[in-house]
């Protein structure tokens, strides 16, 4: 099960209310457009008519954040059947969802959390993945999770893993280059060291965002995936060396807290552009 | 996967995050070995955040009333006992305004739950399902003698708050900056509708609320009309300024059915 | 209320409704004639409520014991009947833990 279609291999931007009428207005060069699945599962009203319009000049990338696929128990039939109706009206290139969970005994928790990597959660994550890509009726991609802790009974690497699920259910992978970052400073591995062992032919879109950085009660530098800065150069340097390894792949820009301009958002997929043309000699497209 | 299976990783992992007091549970490591505690609040503090964030966004005007510090002690407060039970998070707070109204620190605002109230109609309104709402040419086309028994249907976007408290006149001066005055201080009916692609805010005259609030339930009109006591009620003034405010999608009977 | 009044009531309404029923932009005073009640249209659109997010966030938030909130809105300085102000108290208690 795989898509037939894919992103345009340039950078994109995520979509805020914010900004939405100003898009319309001025129709910037954007790659494609994301948006977070759950702000659009509404009954009617000004968001999914702003989300027709958009969908009708931009390649349009869906990414969930509350499906819970990285959960004990399976996903959520009601919620999977709202995302479903959401994929079927407007029909976006791409799918997405993260390998974390939210949900536990009926409550939403509004954060992704993390799951250990062991032979029996691969097997309960590739059953969950699978129940999607069936309702849904096609492949998603699935995203690395940023982590501040590991798990004591963890018998897997996370490139491992997620190859493993990549391979086992067919879907995608979404390669979030800030997440690497966050984690490798975390848990104290080299990045690099782990993009050369991920799977990076089954990448179908990466992401990019800025972190925050503090510290943990043993003083150790702690950084935090949190969407609200320009993309840091150890990031950049990362990317690239991403595309240098697998070649230009569509790109989102992600900055989700303390929303800036659009301005700065377009300033930010321009340097996620250049870095695609500098690094693979593609022309971008106009 | 309930809250106090012992073998669930999950479940412990979500207990300790809600509860600061428990020990980081014994299987969560960072590089040192057991993972120290402020890892673990790294999601306690994203999860409150996301949370009281949730209600900011949803409560824009109480926000503004209390200010940002009182608000997010509110909301706190509020999250500690009514978490969410869907991803939807624009559905998160519907029992906000009650807590409100329950809040003893804000005793001394009376008005402030039924200001919620509007927040949250507001909201219910930009998200309802979009229809045609009932227009004043299909009124006007019907026969005025079958009106009394018939009920009219209300738009899905459609809801009224009445207060004693001048509840939409606060609200409203609110929208402006800087906060504009509220001239009279009394007991309002506020309707939100969104007819079409906007919210609207009405804030009806006091004669028409009782009618209003007996019309939007579902009662036939002349019951409706029978119930307003205020000799200055004007009947039909009343419905044609709530049918053309888009607050119906349709009449029952039909039109053109035997009432 | 007969039928009967109920409908003259209505189609002397019908007459001024298109004239007298638009509902007017912005804050009106209550009672006028020109319009139904007072209509405030749309200018809430841009802050369109709540949304999600996949960040985690940096800002603490969190606090679970004892703290203490002096208000600070606009309802210590709004005037209401009686020439008082409806301030709040301070809070200064225990919260629930969440």
């Amino acid at each position: 099960m795989s898509a037939s279609v894919t992103l345009p291999p340039r950078a994109g931007i995520g979509l805020k209310a914010e900004h939405v009428l100003r898009i319309l207005d001025e129709r910037p060069a954007i790659g494609f457009v994301e948006i977070h699945a759950e702000n659009y599962m509404v009954d009617g009203g000004p968001r999914l008519r702003h989300l027709e319009a958009v969908r009708s000049r931009w390649p349009l990338s869906v990414h969930g954040v509350g499906l819970s696929i990285g959960g004990e128990g399976p996903p959520d039939r009601v919620h999977l059947g709202r995302l479903k109706a959401l994929v079927d009206r407007f029909r976006p290139t791409a799918v997405s969802e993260h390998l974390a969970w939210s949900s536990h005994g009926g409550e939403h928790l509004p954060d992704l959390l993390p799951l250990p990597y062991t032979a029996a959660t691969l097997a309960r994550v590739v059953d969950h993945v699978d129940e999607v890509q069936q309702t849904l009726g096609r492949a998603i991609l699935l995203e690395n999770p940023s982590t501040y802790v590991r798990f004591a009974q963890d018998t897997m690497e996370e490139t491992a893993f997620l190859a493993a699920i990549a391979d086992r259910t067919g879907c995608g992978l979404l390669l979030d280059v800030n997440n690497v970052v966050v984690s490798a400073a975390n848990h104290g591995f080299d990045p690099e060291a782990w993009i050369r062992r991920f799977p990076l032919d089954r990448v179908g879109e990466i992401h990019l965002a800025g972190y925050a950085e503090t510290r943990d009660g043993a003083g150790r530098r702690l950084l935090i995936d949190a969407h609200g800065s320009p993309v840091a150069p150890e990031v950049e340097a990362l990317y690239r060396f991403v595309l240098r390894l697998a070649g230009p792949r569509p790109t989102l820009v992600e900055w989700d807290n303390d929303v800036p301009s659009l301005e700065t958002l377009l300033w930010q997929q321009d340097r996620a552009d250049r870095a695609i043309l500098a690094e693979c000699g593609a022309a971008v497209p106009a | 996967m309930t809250w106090t299976d012992v073998h669930s990783t999950e479940a412990r992992f979500a207990r300790a995050l809600l509860d600061p007091a428990r020990p980081v549970p014994w299987d969560l490591a960072d590089p040192a070995g057991h993972a120290d505690a402020l890892r673990l609040a790294v999601h306690r503090n994203t999860v409150s955040a996301a949370l009281t964030g949730a209600l900011e966004a949803r409560f824009p005007t109480v926000r503004r009333l209390v200010g940002d510090a009182f608000f997010r002690a509110v909301a706190r407060t509020f999250a500690a006992i009514d978490r969410p039970r869907s991803p939807l998070l624009h559905e998160y707070g519907t029992g906000f305004p009650d807590f409100v109204a329950d809040f003893r620190p804000a005793d001394a605002v009376p008005y402030l739950a039924d200001v919620a109230r509007v927040d949250d109609a507001w909201m219910r309104a930009y998200v309802a399902a979009d229809a045609d709402p009932l227009s004043l040419d299909r009124l006007a086309a019907l026969d005025p003698e079958a009106l009394a028994g018939a009920s009219l249907v209300p738009h899905p976007a459609t809801s009224l708050v009445v207060s004693p408290h001048p509840a939409g006149s606060i609200w409203m001066a609110h929208r402006s900056d800087p906060v504009g005055p509220v001239a009279d201080w009394r007991g309002e009916g506020v309707l939100v509708v969104r007819p079409d692609a906007s919210v609207d805010v009405h804030v009806l005259p006091g004669r028409d609320v009782a009618f209003a609030a007996a019309v939007l339930t579902g009662r036939p009109l002349a019951e409706a009309a029978a119930a307003v006591t205020d000799p200055a009620f004007d009947f039909g003034r009343a419905l044609v300024g709530l049918v053309s405010a888009g607050a119906f999608v349709a009449v029952t009977p039909a039109l053109g059915d035997p009432a | 209320m007969n039928r009967r009044t109920l409908a003259l009531a209505l189609a002397g309404s019908f007459a001024t409704a298109a004239l007298a029923m638009a509902p007017v932009e912005g804050v009106q005073a209550q009672g006028t004639e020109k319009c139904y009640g007072v209509a405030l249209k749309g200018k809430n659109d841009c802050a369109a409520g709540p949304g999600t997010t996949c960040a985690g966030t940096s800002t603490v938030d969190y606090q679970g014991n004892a703290w203490k909130v002096v208000p600070a809105g606009t309802c210590a300085t709004m005037e209401v009947p009686g020439g008082r102000k409806g301030s709040l108290q301070a809070l200064a208690r225990d919260v629930p833990r969440g």
